[in-house]
């Protein structure tokens, strides 16, 4: 080997000269060079594998062309490639000959008919006609392989992706080749399904139609899709994704590649619950309570809901509105709203978290990092929630970091998460006291603290359990701006557009534009009729307020305070106690279900806009399909509130929304309509300026756990009671039913058999659930998943403690 | 869920150590499975997955490819009658046509006492002894109908020396710790391994 490698190598293509990257293989080369070689196993972001032989091309390496599989060949300088001679064609013809030797060719029945790889190619390089007369091999068709994936046996050319894709990026290996040579297939182990987070992906990249996805399965052919490039916003990592429809119906997603984000894969629950969106269950009328029978709400007109909803928030006053929720919004929603709040109504109680996520002044002050700076990090610290269940693909982006590149994935955290496979610590602290224990590591002579102090580091931040407040990550946050004051930081956030929402002002003492509230630019003066002087109340601090009188009218801007914040007891409070609740939404939730007065939003697909994703990434979300009945954006509800209640936003559209955000907000001068609507979007624009500068309070010690009880830890689960999936007919029974998982000591300790049902009792509430023994959990911790169906951690949570213990007894 | 018996989880145990990597145990473990109870059940496979940490599906596409890992219950003698080229022309159809009738049941399966499964094989690399065969892997050459008949005769009786169908050597072999490589760090690998010296010498 010399020591000086080429940083760049030429090879001859089909007689003109291209440039190469020294051990990319050809077909790298070529692709970039837009020289198309035909191939079914090799993907650009998978390893190389040569199962196919499609991609034979003659390459002349000075002995004489010879055919060679462009995927599995390096570059070499001074390389000679024919991709069209003769012996390339019938390399090519003998290839898709042998292919079809086997294949069913049930293309009029195939989902992937008409956008088929081995369609397209048998057309583009086939020999036409077979000279296989005998009996194809058969197998049962389809099997599922998932509640989701199907497997058709006789359709697949064992191309090594899906197999591929499971080991290799999701981790999940869980489909295999089982068998060998004539009888060689794709398949599971008996009784355990292909049940990745990811699986849809397998579907995606199959280059033929043996694999399907139920939700799909002979919805539509793809020459009747229409399809349009937008942003998921199932959760806040904003993968790009491309919606398609037929027949003015959302029939399927499909992953785009976008080097910054997703790299093309989705995780299943942004893949499949389009079906949400077409539920029958839609809102699509205004409602209102019924006078007479206070348990029904009644269908009515938008004006007078419209009225009635602005009689609430104006008899109200400013200080006795709160407004919480946001994230489901566009940005240009979101600035409608906080302008709403503001300048009509003159109220700063607004909160578009639900006191799950982190302080808003953390998540816009503290020194950003990108999710490609975490993959390029030498250290990824990660304090937070489990990723694979709550941010899907940035937990697929750091484990590929990990595994094929030299992240070194470092965790603190009081249970198990799927990091650990990749990560090179897991360190387990007790609930809430990470802070603790990375101050101690910092402080040792451990290789690892010298490694975070010398390297460069990434935290990804987040509030690891539902059941501590904000502090402990506060804390956390401290001990790393002052021990490693070189590291970056990435906020794992809940729900769709919050980081968007958060930029847009939707936090008590923010404006748009990462100021604080009285630090308004000029410009926003000039279009806002007033700001209000005192910062308003957050999620928590509003409830506390209803439920004491002191808020009489609620808005929920498709938020759920009964199933999405913590404290579930505090929420109904709250909603039992004020005179009004008005809810925007897209369904009837629990939380919808008490409100006075529904508004019914358009959702995603029907409405064009800007998101943001939890890096502070703009991008496009493209209005796909009509949407149903009456329902109407919500900055247009906003409007029309606002003129009800004497005031005048001054937005006539989304265009023009943006416009005014790119006028007053600093952070995002410069990001012009024309930059968010231009191509840029594809990849997005990353807004990254902040003007808050943060001070972090000294770190608090977490309270001590007395004796008896267990701390306890709730997080999401990717499968939960979310609204989207509960609406899904294909995704809604995937949540699993809640139990409570404890230490097998700590059960024994009470003779408590697992699987057995105890009582649960907090300062909340006493309930009964299943309880089961798992090692895995750390002694004198209980580990409840927050939201599944029948029965969320929420009942026994109380927000305003900095942790939660709960006590465990047989009935 | 518990497969291997006490003393094989220990075997099962030396075994996975003997590799820098668990997984690297997979096969022999199979053969182990395959030793305890005749062939490989999918409780063998689950439980070897947990063992070398892997998944089910792993192990099932790794036993799957290899013939010579039983899935399905076969006799406690499996006879490999090879069919292909000199074999078949030096007289294997008509051993194998004798075979089934006295066995009692076609290629492919297996006798209903469970002492027989009859099989046809491809070449066994004794061309010059066609035609042959294999009981449980041991050869048999120039097979000719009586001697066919007297080999069954002897398997059914106790005075013969082949083993029941999964025992691999009557042997067990134990290789000293300090013969393991067991799992080295990374950061411990300071030379290249010997077959990427300049000389390929060890040194
Ligand atoms: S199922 Fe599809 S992706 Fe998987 S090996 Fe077969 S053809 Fe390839
Ligand atoms: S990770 Fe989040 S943004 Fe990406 S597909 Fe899943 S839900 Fe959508
Ligand atoms: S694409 Fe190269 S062998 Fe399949």
């Amino acid at each position: 080997m010399s020591d000086q490698a080429p940083s760049e190598v030429t090879v001859t293509v089909n007689g003109t000269e291209i440039e190469a990257q020294p051990g990319e293989m050809l077909i790298a080369a070529t692709d970039r060079a837009g020289i198309h070689i035909p191939r079914f196993c090799y993907h650009e972001r998978m390893s190389s594998v040569g199962m196919c032989r499609m991609c034979l091309v003659d390459v002349d390496t000075g002995r004489g062309p010879m055919l060679q599989p462009s995927c599995m060949v390096p570059v070499a300088d001074g390389m000679v490639v024919d991709t069209e001679s003769d012996d390339t064609k019938r390399a090519q013809e003998g290839i898709l000959e042998f292919l079809l030797v086997n294949h069913p060719l049930d293309c009029p029945v195939c989902d992937k008919g008409g956008e088929c790889p081995l369609q397209d190619q048998t057309i583009a390089y086939g020999p036409g006609e077979s000279r296989f007369v005998e009996e194809k091999r058969h197998f049962e068709k389809p099997i599922p392989i998932s509640d989701l994936v199907h497997l058709d046996r006789e359709r697949c050319i064992l191309c090594d992706r899906c197999t591929r894709f499971a080991d290799e990026i999701a981790g999940d290996p869980l489909i295999q080749f089982t068998e060998r040579g004539n009888s060689t297939q794709v398949l599971t182990f008996p009784d355990e399904p292909f049940s990745s987070y990811f699986s849809g992906n397998t579907v995606q990249i199959c280059p033929v139609g043996a694999l399907t996805a139920a939700p799909y399965r002979f919805k539509a052919r793809p020459w009747d899709l229409e399809e349009t490039e937008s942003t998921c916003t199932t959760c806040s990592m904003g993968c790009r994704i491309s919606v398609q429809s037929s027949r003015n119906e959302l029939v399927r997603y499909l992953g785009v590649d976008v080097e910054s984000v997703n790299h093309g894969w989705l995780c299943d629950k942004g893949r499949f619950n389009f079906e949400a969106i077409n539920s029958d269950e839609r809102l699509t009328v205004p409602l209102v309570r019924d006078q007479e029978n206070q348990r029904q709400l009644l269908g009515t007109d938008w004006g007078s809901a419209l009225a009635a909803a602005a009689e609430a928030i104006g008899q109200a006053g400013p200080q006795g509105v709160g407004i919480i929720g946001g994230s489901r919004l566009t940005n240009e929603d979101a600035y409608a709203w906080s302008k709403m709040a503001r300048s009509v109504i003159g109220t700063d109680n607004i909160d578009a978290q639900l006191d799950d996520g982190l302080p808003a002044e953390l998540v816009l002050g503290l020194p950003p990092a990108t999710i490609a700076d975490a993959c390029e990090a030498d250290t990824v610290l990660i304090v937070g929630p489990d990723l694979k269940e709550e941010l899907a693909i940035l937990h697929l982006r750091l484990r590929g970091a990990a595994t094929r590149g030299r992240t070194k994935v470092v965790q603190i955290g009081p249970t198990a998460t799927g990091s650990e496979s990749y990560a090179q610590h897991s360190i387990r602290c007790q609930a809430g006291e990470a802070a603790k224990t990375l101050t101690e590591l910092l402080s040792s002579s451990d290789p690892l603290a010298q490694q975070l102090r010398d390297g460069s580091v990434v935290t990804i931040l987040g509030r690891a359990s539902m059941a501590e407040s904000a502090d402990p990550a506060i804390s956390v946050a401290a001990v790393i701006r002052a021990e490693l004051p070189h590291a970056t930081f990435l906020s794992a956030l809940r729900r769709g557009n919050v980081r968007g929402a958060l930029d847009m002002g939707l936090a008590p003492g923010f404006l748009p534009g990462r100021v604080r509230i009285d630090n308004p630019s000029q410009a926003l003066l000039q279009k806002w009729t007033d700001i209000p002087k005192e910062q308003g109340l957050g999620t928590t601090e509003m409830l506390q307020a209803a439920a004491a009188g002191k808020i009489e009218t609620l808005v929920l801007l498709g938020a759920d305070p009964l199933c999405d914040f913590p404290d579930r007891n505090l929420a109904a409070e709250a909603i039992q106690k004020v005179k009004t609740v008005v809810a925007i939404d897209n369904f009837v939730t629990s939380s919808v279900a008490q409100a006075d007065i529904v508004l019914p939003a358009t959702a995603y697909g029907e409405q064009n806009g800007t998101t943001t994703n939890i890096e502070g990434r703009v991008s496009r979300v493209i209005q796909k399909i009509t949407p149903p009945g009456s329902t109407r954006d919500d900055w247009m509800i906003a409007t029309e509130l606002a003129w009800r209640l004497g005031g005048d936003l001054g937005l006539t559209s989304k265009d023009e929304i943006w416009r005014e955000i790119e006028q007053v907000a600093p952070s995002h001068t410069g990001i012009t309509l024309e930059r968010v609507t231009s191509d840029e979007t594809h990849e997005g624009i990353l807004v990254q300026q902040s003007s808050i500068d943060l001070t972090l309070p000294i770190p608090q010690d977490t309270p001590i756990a007395d004796g008896y009880g267990l701390r306890l830890i709730s997080g999401r689960k990717l499968w939960d009671g979310a609204t989207a999936t509960a609406h899904s007919p294909s995704l809604q029974h995937l949540a699993e039913p809640p139990t409570l998982k404890v230490h097998p000591n700590d059960l024994q300790r009470l003779g408590i058999p697992s699987g057995s049902e105890v009582r649960v009792i907090s300062t909340r509430a006493t309930e009964n659930l299943t309880a089961v023994a798992d090692s895995n959990i750390q002694r004198g911790t209980a580990v409840l998943p927050f939201n599944q169906p029948g029965g969320g951690a929420n009942r026994f949570i109380d927000a305003t403690a900095t942790i939660n213990d709960i006590r465990i007894e047989t009935l | 869920m518990k497969f291997f018996t006490d003393e094989n989880l220990l075997l099962a145990e030396e075994i996975i150590g003997r590799y820098p990597k668990p997984r690297s145990a997979m096969i022999p473990l199979l053969h182990l499975a395959q030793e305890q109870e005749g062939w490989v059940t999918d409780e063998a496979m689950a439980e070897i997955a947990e063992l070398v940490g892997t998944t089910s599906a792993e192990v099932l596409g790794t036993c799957s490819f290899y013939e010579m890992f039983k899935r399905h219950p076969v006799g406690k003698y499996v006879i490999n009658i090879c069919t292909t080229m000199s074999c078949a022309l030096m007289g294997a159809g008509d051993l194998m046509k004798h075979a089934e009738l006295r066995l009692g049941v076609k290629s492919g399966s297996t006798t209903a006492d469970g002492m027989f499964t009859l099989e046809g094989a491809e070449c066994q690399a004794a061309c010059t002894e066609a035609p042959c065969l294999q009981v449980n892997y041991r050869h048999q050459y120039k097979v000719t109908a009586n001697q066919f008949d007297a080999l069954v005769e002897e398997l059914g009786s106790s005075d013969h020396e082949v083993p029941e169908h999964g025992v691999l050597s009557q042997v067990r072999q134990h290789i000293p710790e300090d013969r393991f490589v067991g799992v080295v760090p990374p950061e411990d690998v300071t030379t290249a391994p010997v077959w990427l010296n300049d000389n390929g010498s060890d040194q």
